[in-house]
C-alpha cells in the first residue's frame, strides 16, 4: 500500500487516468455497440483491437521501414506515417469485425439457436485470432518504432502534458463525438438504433437486418482499432495476448457505463481508467487486472444497469 | 446435414439400453469399467501398444491429460449442458484445488485423502461467492465474469507469497496407500485408478441428479429461464447448486492433479486449460456424459498422440468450437432427443 504516491502525484495520475479512459472508451465502444443491436457479447473484440496493434505496427515497421532505432520524425512525413498506420489499424480491425460477424454470428443467428451456442462460437473465434497470431509471432513481443517525438507541450504546475497523451484525449473524444453523432443523426444511424429496440419491428420496416448488424460491428471495429492506434503510440509495444486484459477492462467500461449505452460508455470507460491508475499506484501494477475484476464484480452485484443503464432508451444504440 | 439430423448414436445407444434387462445392464456396466480399469496395462501388448504416446509415457497420459480432461468435462458439463449457463474460468477451481492441496499438504500433516473435501469445499465456497452476484443476470455476464475470475486466481497466485509466486510450490505429498496400494511415480496406475473412481462417482451423481429435481429444474433452466421462473423453480438457487457442485468436481480433480504432480506453478492454470474443458465438453456433446467423455478423450488423447496437433493444439481446439457450433451445434454425440419427439407424437 503505497499512499504517497496518490497525494503526491495526484495531478500526474488523473491525466494518465483520464487517457488510458480514453483508449477504453473506444474500445468499450465495440462491445456496446454490438451489444446494443445484438444483446450479445462480442468476446473477439478484444482480438479485433490486437489485430488493430499489429496492423498499425506492421505498417511501419514493414511499408515504411522504420525499426526499433529509427530516430523520430517531423513534419508532414510524420502525419501520412501515422495517418497511414492509423488507417491499417482501424480498417484492419473494422474488416476482422465484419469477418467474426460473418463467421461466429450470422449462420447461427439464421438458424436461431440459442445464446449460449453464439457464445460458444464466439470465444472460439476469439481463440483462433489470439492463437494465430501467437503462431505467426511466435509469441515474441513486437515494440512499435517511435516515430513520434514525445515531447512536453506545456506543463500545468509538476503536470506535463506529453504530446501523446493529448493526441489520445482529442483524438479519442473527437472520434466519440463523431460516432455519437452518426448514430443520432444519420440514416444508418437511426437504422442502428431501431434493429437495437427491436428487430422483428425494424425488419418490418424494411431495414435490412444483415447489413445494418455487419454496419454495427464495422463502425465498432473501427473504434476499437484507433484505440489499437493510440495504444502503440503511448505504450509502444504488443504482443499476441494483449487483448485479454484491455478486453476485459473495456468491457468493464462498458458494463460501468450500462452496457449498450453510448454516452455511459463514455463515463464508463473514463472512470475505469481512473480507477485503474489509482488503484495501481496504491497497490502496484501487478493488481491492475484484479482491480479491474473487482470493479466489474461489484458493478454487476450493486448496479447491473451499470451508472446510466437501461433507463436512457433514447440514446441506446 | 441430412445424415447428421438422423443418425444419432446417442439414441441408438438407449435403444439397446432399455431393450436390456438388469442382469444385462450389470454385466455390460461391469465388463465396461473392467475394460477402462485395465487401460494402463494396454502399452505393454503388442497388438494395443500402438495406443502408445510417443513423447510422454503412456500411463502418465492416461491420468492426466485423459483422465483428467474427462473429469473436469464431466463437472463443467453440469454447468455447461445441464444448465447452460456458460463458465470460462474453469480452471480457477482446479487451481483452488491444488493449491489447497500444495498449502495444505506442505504445511499440515493432513493427508491428501482428507484434504481432498477441504479442497472441493473451498472450490465450492468460490464457486457460490463467484455465482451470487452473476447469476442474477443473463448468462453472458457469468461468461465474462468466470473468464476474468480465472485468470485473477492466476494472477494473485503470481503476486501472493504464501502460493510461492510464479515459483509456484513443490513437494506436495502422494497420497497414502489405500489397500496396499500405492501411488506415486512408479505407480501411477493408482492414480489412473483414483481418477476412474472418482468418474464413476461423479457419472453416478450426475445419473441420480438427472432423475430428479435438480436435474429437472436445471433442464426448465436451460430451455427457458423466465417460464422455469414462472413455473415456480427457484432458479437462482438451482444455477448456484449447478455452478458449485460444477466447481466442486473441478476442485477434486485440481487436489488429485496436485498431488500426482508434486508440484504446483501458476503457468499450469492459464485461461487455455479452461478453454481446452470446454471444447472437450462442446465437442462431445454438450449436456451428454457419454458424449462428454468421449469428447474429452479424444481431444486430451490425440495432441498426445499425433505431434503436429500440440504445437497448435488451442488453435485447432478454437476452430473446433467455431465448427461445431456453426455445423452440428449439438456436438459428436447429441443429448437425448427421444423424449422430445416422443412427446411430439403424443401431443399430435
Amino acid at each position: 500500500m503505497n499512499f504517497s504516491a496518490v497525494t503526491s502525484q495526484f495531478w500526474s495520475l488523473l491525466l494518465a487516468g483520464v487517457a488510458i479512459g480514453f483508449i477504453y472508451v473506444l474500445i468499450s465502444l465495440g462491445y456496446t455497440m454490438v451489444y446494443g443491436v445484438l444483446r450479445l457479447i462480442n468476446f473477439a473484440n478484444s482480438e479485433i483491437f490486437m489485430v488493430g496493434t499489429f496492423a498499425s505496427i506492421i505498417v511501419s515497421r514493414n511499408i515504411f521501414g522504420y525499426n526499433d532505432s529509427s530516430d523520430t520524425i517531423h513534419g508532414f512525413k510524420l502525419y501520412y506515417t501515422l495517418g497511414a498506420c492509423l488507417l491499417a489499424a482501424m480498417l484492419m480491425s473494422g474488416i476482422t469485425a465484419v469477418i467474426v460477424e460473418l463467421v461466429a454470428y450470422r449462420r447461427l443467428r439464421a438458424k436461431g439457436t440459442n445464446r449460449l451456442a453464439s457464445l460458444i462460437s464466439a470465444i472460439g473465434t476469439s481463440i483462433v485470432l489470439s492463437e494465430g497470431a501467437r503462431i505467426l509471432t511466435q509469441s515474441r513481443p513486437l515494440a512499435s518504432p517511435r516515430l513520434l517525438d514525445k515531447f512536453f507541450v506545456f506543463n500545468v504546475g509538476t503536470v506535463g502534458f506529453r504530446i501523446d497523451i493529448i493526441i489520445v484525449i482529442v483524438f479519442a473524444a473527437a472520434l466519440f463525438f463523431a460516432v455519437d453523432r452518426f448514430v443520432n443523426k444519420t440514416l444508418l444511424g437511426k437504422a442502428i438504433r431501431a434493429v437495437s429496440m427491436s428487430e422483428d419491428t425494424s425488419r418490418l420496416m424494411g431495414i435490412n437486418l444483415n447489413r445494418v448488424i455487419s454496419a454495427t460491428f464495422f463502425i465498432g471495429g473501427l473504434m476499437t482499432g484507433a484505440a489499437a492506434f493510440l495504444y502503440d503510440l503511448v505504450f509502444e509495444n504488443t504482443r499476441f495476448n494483449i487483448g485479454f486484459n484491455l478486453g476485459l477492462a473495456a468491457f468493464t467500461a462498458a458494463v460501468l457505463g450500462g452496457i449498450g449505452n453510448l454516452r455511459g460508455a463514455f463515463f464508463g470507460g473514463i472512470t475505469l481508467g481512473l480507477i485503474e491508475v489509482f488503484a495501481s499506484a496504491i497497490f502496484g501494477a501487478q493488481w491492475q487486472a484484479v482491480t479491474v475484476f473487482v470493479v466489474l464484480v461489484l458493478v454487476l452485484l450493486f448496479k447491473p444497469n451499470g451508472l446510466f443503464g437501461e433507463a436512457i432508451q433514447q440514446s441506446r444504440v | 446435414m441430412a445424415i447428421s439430423k438422423n443418425f444419432n448414436l446417442r439414441d441408438r445407444g438407449a435403444e439397446l439400453w432399455e431393450k436390456w434387462n438388469r442382469p444385462q445392464r450389470t454385466v455390460f456396466v461391469l465388463f465396461t469399467i473392467g475394460v477402462v480399469a485395465l487401460l494402463p496395462y494396454a502399452g505393454n501388448f503388442s497388438i494395443t501398444s500402438i495406443l502408445n504416446t510417443p513423447t510422454s509415457s503412456y500411463q502418465a497420459v492416461l491420468v492426466y491429460p485423459v483422465g483428467m480432461y474427462v473429469l473436469m468435462a464431466l463437472g463443467l458439463n453440469i454447468v455447461v449442458g445441464k444448465s447452460g449457463l456458460l463458465d470460462l474460468g474453469y480452471v480457477a477451481f482446479f487451481a483452488i484445488g491444488a493449491y489447497s492441496a500444495a498449502i495444505l499438504g506442505t504445511r499440515t500433516h493432513l493427508n491428501i485423502w482428507e484434504i481432498l473435501p477441504i479442497g472441493m469445499g473451498l472450490a465450492m465456497l468460490s464457486g457460490v461467492l463467484l455465482g451470487l452476484p452473476t447469476l442474477r443476470l443473463r448468462g453472458d455476464y457469468l461468461a465474462i465474469v468466470t473468464l476474468g475470475f480465472g485468470e485473477i486466481v492466476r494472477i494473485t497466485a503470481i503476486n501472493i507469497q504464501s502460493t510461492g509466486g510464479p515459483n509456484g510450490i513443490g513437494g506436495i505429498p502422494n497420497p497414502p496407500a489405500v489397500l496396499g496400494m500405492k501411488f506415486n511415480i512408479d505407480n501411477l496406475k493408482g492414480f489412473f485408478w483414483i481418477v476412474l473412481v472418482m468418474i464413476l462417482l461423479v457419472i453416478w451423481m450426475i445419473r441420480r441428479f438427472t432423475a430428479r429435481r435438480p436435474g429437472r429444474a436445471w433442464e426448465a433452466i436451460r430451455q427457458d429461464e423466465d417460464v422455469a421462473m414462472l413455473m415456480g423453480v427457484p432458479v437462482l438457487r438451482y444455477k448456484i447448486w449447478s455452478f458449485s457442485i460444477g466447481a466442486a468436481v473441478g476442485g477434486a480433480a485440481g487436489v488429485i492433479f496436485a498431488s500426482k504432480a508434486m508440484f504446483v506453478a501458476p503457468d499450469m492454470f492459464t485461461f487455455n486449460v479452461s478453454v481446452l474443458i470446454l471444447s472437450c465438453v462442446v465437442f462431445g456433446g454438450m449436456g451428454n456424459i457419454w458424449g462428454v467423455i468421449v469428447g474429452a478423450t479424444i481431444l486430451a488423447y490425440l495432441p498426445e498422440r499425433i505431434r503436429f496437433i500440440s504445437t497448435a493444439r488451442q488453435l485447432v481446439f478454437g476452430l473446433a468450437l467455431v465448427i461445431i457450433m456453426n455445423v452440428r451445434p449439438d456436438g459428436l454425440l447429441p443429448r437425448k432427443k427421444r423424449e422430445k419427439i416422443k412427446a411430439k407424437g403424443a401431443s399430435n
